[in-house]
């Protein structure tokens, strides 16, 4: 049976993540994440990445990876203004990452078809078009 | 065919602790609570809908033990769906839900597909989100 100590943890994992989720533009680094968690930074990676398949710095970039194609479909932004606004600070390094996870790079996925986002709920698309690395 | 819903289940994992939640936050009215044996049965209602039973269910009692241990620690990872309640006022309800203490996981945005919309998790972890239309 799983103990109510380690729903509890899972709990803490959680409210590190929704900070990830809610906070991703801000520069957000393990440490701080392991104090939500009330955990020292090393204890919360092992167990974030047990718990959550990921490490937390990966989880901050694939939401803010998918918080950027969110923008970019929007097409009426520049892939620096999007860079900056999902807390990236190296356009060269946001743009690596953003090809590693998508399959493309920043432009060409603005520039491609995205009719069918305006049918899916913002709050359905944001989990199921996070990049997994997994 | 004419349907209507009539019941519906979240997995909790301490129902008093949901009951703090969905009755005295979110101010549903409890629609049952008995117990029979072990077996306790609580269901919440809107005041809007007293017809739909929202069963709050502690996977522990009954016959989905062999499976509660996978089931609650799914809904403590924030994995599970949960529920949306439709709104007259969601600025104010996120406030006094804010103010009872519960986990945010978004705060009150406008979406462009014309809601507006907030969301918290339960005691438990699953996903509770209030929308508004416009």
């Amino acid at each position: 049976m799983t103990t109510q100590a380690e729903l509890v943890e899972i709990a803490h994992l959680r409210r590190a993540r929704n900070l990830i989720d809610t906070q991703f533009a801000e520069p957000l680094d393990v440490p701080a994440l392991a104090r939500a968690a009330f955990m020292s930074p090393s204890h919360f990676s092992r167990r974030f990445r047990a718990i959550y398949g990921e490490t937390p710095y990966g989880y901050l970039m694939t939401r803010r990876i998918e918080r950027a194609k969110a923008l970019l479909r929007r097409g009426d932004l520049s892939v620096t203004e999007v860079c900056v606004a999902v807390g990236c600070t190296s356009l060269g390094s946001f743009s690596t990452r953003f090809t590693q996870l998508v399959g493309a790079s920043p432009s060409a996925y603005r520039g491609q078809d995205h009719a069918a986002a305006a049918y899916v709920p913002g709050c359905v698309a944001r989990y199921g078009t996070r990049p997994s690395r997994v | 065919m004419d349907l209507t819903l009539s019941h519906t289940f979240l997995n909790v994992h301490d129902i008093d602790l949901a009951l703090a939640f969905y009755r005295d936050v979110l101010e549903l009215d409890v629609h049952t609570d008995v117990t029979m044996d072990d077996f306790r049965w609580v269901t919440v209602s809107p005041r809007s809908q007293p017809d739909l039973e929202i069963g709050l269910m502690n996977p522990y009692m009954g016959p989905g033990a062999p499976d509660a241990d996978a089931v609650l620690t799914l809904t403590a990872k924030g994995s599970m769906n949960g529920l949306i309640f439709a709104t007259p006022d969601v600025d104010a309800d996120f406030e006094k839900i804010r103010a009872a203490g519960a986990e945010v996981l978004q705060e009150p945005i406008t979406q462009p597909y014309g809601v507006r919309d907030c969301a918290f998790r339960d005691p438990s972890g699953n996903m509770i989100r209030l929308s508004q239309s416009s």
